[in-house]
């Protein structure tokens, strides 16, 4: 019997060793040859032909993906959508890690890049000449896809942020247009005592937003070289944020409303949410989720942090980027700079995508476009104002995706219960700066 | 070696035919059953970094587990949850049950299945339906307060949210457990309670000398089934997180802090050893109250 049972053991443990060779094939073998590929090898590429699959999430990429099939036959586009943002990063890591499936384009917005970048899983795309593309974007999503001296994606859209503002709400009370952030909350005091149900905006603690306004503000939180990483929110900028947003809070100004809850878009949409600053890409969310206010918003410039300045920030916005393990890298490129910088942007900003190509920008066309929905205003100009006022050394950390899932952990507690901003903005950081340790940072304090 | 070969040749057909019988349930057992366990030990024996890739750190994992203040946290509050709302749900199940049983019910197989009803509704839609009526805004409470002029504490704030998630929990499960404490009370022979009436025993006396003992067993099973449902409580924290993102951490339960470290910190290393030391405290805590359980009934 003895004998049997070790046979079995052994049987078994054959098994097990089986299924965890199988699935436990981490290693990192390091093959990035610094090869120049010119715009001729591109070109015969294209008329070699070959299939190219993207992953994005990127609605107006269809119809561009459609055009580049009729303009190069030969040349197969697989359009998949894995998922939206953390979904698809999901998505993207693991088949990265497996080393299966791998897609030869994604779509990863600016936040997420840097991890991706640096722990080299998508190419730098310096190789296919992208930096000579570098004077086309506006500064804010040229510099998020720079990391080190790599160009680690082609901008796709960006969301330069602007004050969404319910212009019924502001003439009933007699509210002027807030210009600077003092003012704005002085509108919040005014409003909310005018109409107890009714707030200057919602918030509940989001990290987009605060390191949108952070960034604004002048701060510089994050100091990211390589693998070395400082993090600190107690620079000047900082202080200015805390000091104005502590009293929105104190004061209860602020609709404790979810974004993108039920509750939200009614309040958008009866009122009781008055302003709402956040990234250009914004209309087209109005126009589907609270058509029921149509004609009632107006957009303006960012409320300044100092008066008569003139600073604005990046709020979202995405890139294509070729993932190290991508076949076809030629094809790629190429589809991506037609997306991104060639014919791709007309068709792209035609359904509705805010680009981030300072050509379009500036066009008459583009900044002519009158917006049924916020009365005929025509919000592109205020945009692309904004678009140009956005401070370019600003970072995300290299891990920014785990950085703000942990936000309402920390940062959260400032808004239900005594814990200060100061002091919830403390505990991200220190989250922050452990989370990163482990991962092998090296992180200063 | 050759000439010792024949016999064994012999022993080894022999052995195979038993194996060839349960080969196929082994096979099977193996493969779903201690196949992942052993497959998480050894994730968990290992640390993958963004930097510097993946190393053998042998039970540094685990010894980082027990010091982790945010995995303590999560195990204390399931644990007042499991000493509250366990008891609370009981409760109310024997009642339902003890109820029912008495035959003095009018309609009861109306109740019996309006009481089950719960759940048969999967805990995703429970959750959100109760997340719904928690709405100071537009939900139930916010209608209450609108018809009532009161003005109801917020069920989601950060103080109430954990007795929020156990009021679903009971509501979910009430049901199961009246139906396995009823089960077990049908099988109590009639001859006893009529013993008892010859012999002058109240209502009372025959729910405390005859039918709780009765089903102890059952008692005890519907108890542990509950200690491990609230250890592993997920579902409801997960999806009231979306509505109330300040009071319910990432870390607010065990079974919601692996899966934040898994899925938002990529650290799958950790998440496994996270999950198999709350599982081996899960085991010891049901094997406790089933040793005292049976002994009690000894």
């Amino acid at each position: 019997m003895p004998k049997h049972s070790r046979r079995l053991l052994r049987g078994l443990g054959l098994v097990c060793a089986l299924a965890l060779g199988a699935t436990a094939c981490g290693g990192s073998d390091d093959d990035s040859g610094d090869k120049k590929v010119g715009s001729s090898d591109i070109q015969s590429a294209l008329k070699k032909g070959g299939t190219v699959t993207v992953w994005a999430w990127e609605p107006t990429l269809k119809q561009v993906a459609a055009d580049f099939e009729k303009k190069y036959p030969k040349v197969d586009i697989k359009l998949v959508n894995a998922g939206t943002n953390n979904d698809q990063y999901k998505a993207l890591s693991n088949a990265i890690s497996a080393k299966k499936g791998v897609p030869d384009v994604a779509q990863i917005e600016y936040y997420a890049l840097g991890q991706y970048a640096l722990t080299k899983q998508i190419t730098d795309l310096k190789a296919y000449g992208a930096e000579k593309l570098a004077s086309s974007y506006s500064p804010g999503p040229w510099n998020s896809v720079k990391s080190g001296d790599g160009v680690y994606g082609l901008p796709m859209d960006s969301g330069p942020m602007a004050l969404f503002y319910n212009k019924k709400v502001f003439d009933k009370y007699k509210i002027a247009v807030p210009t600077t952030w003092d003012e704005y909350v002085e509108a919040a005091r005014t409003l909310h005592k005018a109409d107890p149900k009714a707030y200057i905006t919602s918030d509940v603690g989001d990290a987009g937003l605060t390191t949108s306004l952070l960034w604004q503000a002048g701060s510089h939180p994050y100091k990211v070289d390589g693998t070395k990483v400082g993090i600190d929110f107690t620079d000047a900028g900082a202080k200015k944020y805390t000091d104005t947003w502590q009293q929105l809070i104190d004061e209860k100004l602020v609709s404790p409303v979810t974004g993108w809850t039920d509750d939200w878009y009614k309040g958008l949409g009866d009122g009781t949410i008055a302003t709402l600053p956040t990234g250009a890409w914004m209309p087209a969310n109005f126009a589907s989720g609270v058509k029921g206010a149509s004609g009632d918003w107006r957009v303006a410039p960012m409320p300044q942090w100092e008066k008569g300045a003139n600073a604005s920030s990046e709020n979202g916005g995405s890139s294509l980027a070729l993932p190290e393990l991508g076949k076809n890298k030629e094809l790629a490129y190429a589809f991506v700079e037609y997306a991104n910088s060639g014919a791709g942007v007309q068709t792209r900003i035609k359904n509705g995508a805010f680009p981030a190509t300072t050509k379009d920008l500036n066009s008459p066309s583009f900044q002519n476009t009158e917006f049924p929905y916020f009365g005929g205003q025509k919000a592109n100009k205020i945009f692309a104002e904004s678009a140009k006022s956005v401070p370019t050394d600003w970072k995300y950390l290299p891990y920014q995706v785990y950085a703000n899932s942990i936000f309402n952990d920390t940062v959260g507690k400032a808004y239900v219960s005594s814990t200060k901003l100061t002091a919830g903005l403390k505990s991200w950081q220190d989250a922050s700066v452990k989370y990163g340790t482990e991962q092998g940072f090296t992180v200063e304090k | 070696m050759t000439t010792l070969q024949p016999p064994v040749a012999v022993r080894r057909r022999r052995s195979w035919t038993g194996w060839g019988f349960i080969g196929p349930f082994v096979l099977v057992f193996a493969l779903v059953f201690l196949a992942p366990l052993a497959y998480s030990v050894y994730l968990s024996l290992f640390r993958t970094q963004l930097i510097g890739g993946t190393t053998f750190v042998g039970l540094d994992n685990y010894q980082q587990a027990l010091q982790d203040s945010q995995f303590w946290e999560g195990v204390a509050r399931v644990g007042l949850f499991l000493l509250i709302q366990v008891p609370i749900m009981l409760g109310i199940a024997l009642l339902v049950a003890l109820a029912i049983d008495s035959g003095r019910l009018y309609g009861k197989d109306f109740f019996r299945i309006t009481v089950f009803l719960p759940y048969a509704v999967p805990a995703v839609v429970a959750t959100l339906m109760w997340g719904f009526m928690y709405g100071t805004r537009y939900g139930l409470v916010g209608d209450l307060d609108d018809a009532l002029g009161t003005k109801l504490p917020d069920p989601l704030s950060a103080d109430l949210v954990l007795a929020s998630i156990g009021n679903i929990v009971t509501w979910e499960f009430v049901g199961y457990n009246m139906l396995i404490f009823f089960a077990a009370l049908r099988v109590v022979p009639h001859s006893l309670y009529e013993a008892a009436e010859i012999d002058g025993a109240g209502q009372w006396r025959v729910i405390t000398a005859i039918k709780l003992p009765a089903i102890r067993g059952a008692l005890v099973i519907a108890t542990i089934f509950s200690v491990i449902g609230s250890f592993q409580l997920f579902n409801e924290p997960a999806i009231l997180q979306k509505l109330a993102p300040n009071a319910i951490t990432t870390d607010y339960t065990p079974n919601f802090y692996t899966y934040s470290l898994s899925f938002a910190g990529q650290q799958q290393n950790y998440s496994a050893t996270v999950a198999i030391v709350m599982g081996v405290i899960t085991m010891i805590v049901a094997y406790v109250v089933q040793l005292r359980g049976m002994r009690k009934g000894a």
